[in-house]
């Protein structure tokens, strides 16, 4: 007859603060390994490093490595103007280039000053955008965080969505990905005909699939076990770490700058904050979820609104003028030429712009000495300030659930590195 | 998990507000407000003073939220460095700005890690592009570029082209070939050569003495 033994095994909280307090007094319950995670390793979502010190399966110390992906977006910034730079923010959170494009964007009119002059139409447009990016980042972010802890059908599943995002995106901008679609008081283009009704469509398919995906995990065991009580983050460490988006949320701060500084028309638009009440990985989960219907229910809005009107400011200091002005009169052609060539002339001053990005807060500091260029432009990715906690937050969990934890927190590096 | 209806700011105290009674808490060393595009700007006279007012800004104010530390390299001016704050509360939603000067000779400011966590690493990322050390932090390590990398790539002075390195044991130590590029816009040049300037192949000099030489 088999003996069945009683085991103890302390809650993660616990776990955590005995492995603190083996740091003070510098004892060692056994030999510690370092492990090494990444930069490339599949749940890293890109080149993330972590060194990991372990005793037996416990973490009692993690230092994360960044900046695999530095390509020094600031300094390139710095060196051209204020529309060139557009194609680079594509690359930052290269998951939601919509959203950076209009982040970006609003920074630069924020410092010329014409913020409050946008045309209607682009305003509701740039909202979509806005929507849909969060849309596809999070369907990504969802997909990949329930691969990491073992559900693969959840990404495929996500995934089919997500591609009909893309197909939106290619007949909006003209790219799949690298989409560029903003310009400096405006957007590149109209929508084409037929786009809203192809929008309407999606978003009654999406609901749908997000009702499915929650059939998938929401409410099953595996997925709960993974994430229920793993990586909580109390109010107070969310603040002084200065996590922002659905990671903020999550931990209970009803924070979203669509709300507290409305920029566009979101102050015009219905739209709830979902926030967690743990601050677990699962509450950072059905955040998400949330968000999404949430930006469904904003999209079906803006359509309905959608104002006719240009999408540009019809100020040609600022905008390109129509191409076929520019081939016919002189006036324009000037406009034409030296915004081309040497950009908007702006102010000499200094804004931050901090956009609601699906990540997080987005910020654009710009500084600038006047002219087409800024002198410094600073780029507050929220993935960067986010992965901050990790020493702080992985200590005490087991290895297995890094992969929960990273996951749930939903980092893009290019973000992060700039 | 709930849905609740998030709090706007038209009942709070106002921006200046805030930021007067934080300079009224320190006279002598905060001047301002200046504002622009609506937003608050103090300037701190003496660095050395920015953990005190830090703490006074987050505990008696409310600024609970450091959104972004920022560097400028004002460069060929005296003092050369800038370093830029923005706060941030959750409760009353405002932001302040706080900028302070640094020369380069010192290029050291104390930390405020002690008040906010997050200033962590975007006091790492600041001595890491900019070379100016946090005096007080826990680690301050390089966090973009690598261990041993020796130069701040984003003072004005480092060319936009790179720089070799010749650290033992780092990969990718030459600069990257750049074929002409990147594009380069400087505004308000005479003709498209000076408004235009690709970056050149580096002149070689006594740290690379092969530059240029293909």
């Amino acid at each position: 007859m088999a003996e069945t033994r009683d085991m103890e095994f302390q809650d993660t909280a616990a776990r955590a603060a005995e492995a603190a307090a083996g740091e003070e007094l510098g004892e060692l319950s056994g030999d510690r390994m370092v492990l090494n995670m990444g930069p490339s390793h599949p749940a890293t979502h890109g080149v993330l490093r972590l060194v990991l010190e372990l005793d037996g399966e416990v973490i009692t110390r993690a230092t994360p490595h960044v900046g695999y992906l530095h390509r020094g977006d600031e300094k390139i910034a710095e060196n051209m103007t204020y529309t060139q730079f557009i194609p680079y923010t594509d690359r930052l959170d290269y998951l939601a280039p919509l959203a950076n494009n209009v982040a970006y964007v609003l920074a630069v009119e924020k410092l010329l000053g014409i913020d409050r002059q946008l045309p209607e139409r682009c305003q509701y447009l740039r909202v979509i955008c806005c929507e849909l990016a969060r849309i596809s980042s999070h369907l990504l972010g969802m997909g990949s965080y329930a691969m990491d802890v073992g559900a693969m059908t959840v990404f495929l599943h996500t995934y089919t969505e997500r591609e009909k995002i893309h197909n939106l995106c290619e007949s909006l901008s003209g790219a799949r990905f690298t989409t560029s679609y903003t310009r400096i008081g405006g957007v590149s283009r109209d929508m084409p005909p037929g786009w809203m009704e192809q929008c309407r469509q999606f978003c009654r398919e999406v609901v749908r699939n997000f009702d499915e995906t929650e059939t998938l995990l929401t409410r099953n065991k595996i997925f709960m076990d993974r994430t229920q009580g793993i990586g909580v983050i109390s109010r107070q460490d969310a603040i002084d770490y200065g996590l922002s988006g659905p990671n903020l949320r999550g931990s209970g701060i009803a924070h979203d700058l669509r709300k507290a500084q409305p920029y566009l028309v979101y102050d015009q638009l219905q739209f709830d904050v979902p926030v967690g009440s743990v601050g677990d990985c699962y509450d950072r989960y059905l955040v998400r979820i949330e968000e999404m219907r949430q930006s469904v229910r904003i999209i079906n809005q803006c359509l309905d609104k959608m104002p006719g009107g240009p999408v540009c400011i019809p100020d040609f200091k600022v905008s390109l003028p129509p191409k076929e002005r520019v081939l016919t009169r002189m006036e324009e052609l000037i406009h034409h030429f030296i915004n081309v060539t040497q950009g908007v002339n702006a102010p000499p001053g200094e804004i931050y712009f901090g956009h609601e990005n699906p990540k997080g807060e987005l910020g654009f500091y710009i500084y600038s000495k006047g002219g087409g260029t800024p002198y410094r432009l600073k780029i507050r990715s929220p993935s960067f300030v986010n992965l901050s906690i990790l020493p702080k937050l992985l200590p005490g969990h087991m290895v297995g659930d890094v992969v929960a934890v990273l996951g749930s927190f939903d980092f893009v590096m290019g973000e992060c590195d700039r | 998990m709930s849905t609740v209806q998030v709090t706007t700011h038209q009942t709070k105290p106002a921006a200046a507000e805030l930021a007067q009674r934080l300079q009224a808490r320190f006279p002598e060393w905060l001047s301002g407000p200046e504002e622009f595009r609506g937003e608050l700007t103090l300037r701190l006279k003496d660095a050395e003073r920015i953990a005190e007012v830090c703490a006074v800004a987050r505990r008696e104010l409310g600024f609970d939220y450091l959104v972004d530390i920022t560097s400028i390299d004002h460069y060929g001016e005296d003092p050369r460095f800038m370093l830029v704050y923005h706060l941030y509360g959750y409760d009353h939603l405002r932001y302040l700005r706080l900028k302070l000067e640094v020369s380069e000779e010192k290029a050291e400011v104390p930390t405020v890690t002690a008040i906010w966590r997050t200033a962590d690493w975007h006091e790492r990322e600041i001595y890491d592009m900019m070379g100016i050390r946090f005096r007080g932090h826990p680690d301050l390590r390089r966090i973009l570029m690598w261990d041993g990398y020796p130069y701040h790539p984003l003072r004005k002075d480092f060319p936009l082209g790179g720089k070799p390195t010749h650290v033992p044991d780092v990969a990718f130590t030459e600069a990257a070939p750049l074929e002409g590029g990147p594009f380069v816009t400087v505004p308000g040049g005479k003709d498209s050569v000076a408004r235009e300037p690709r970056v050149r192949v580096p002149e070689p000099d006594e740290t690379n003495p092969s530059a240029g030489q293909s």
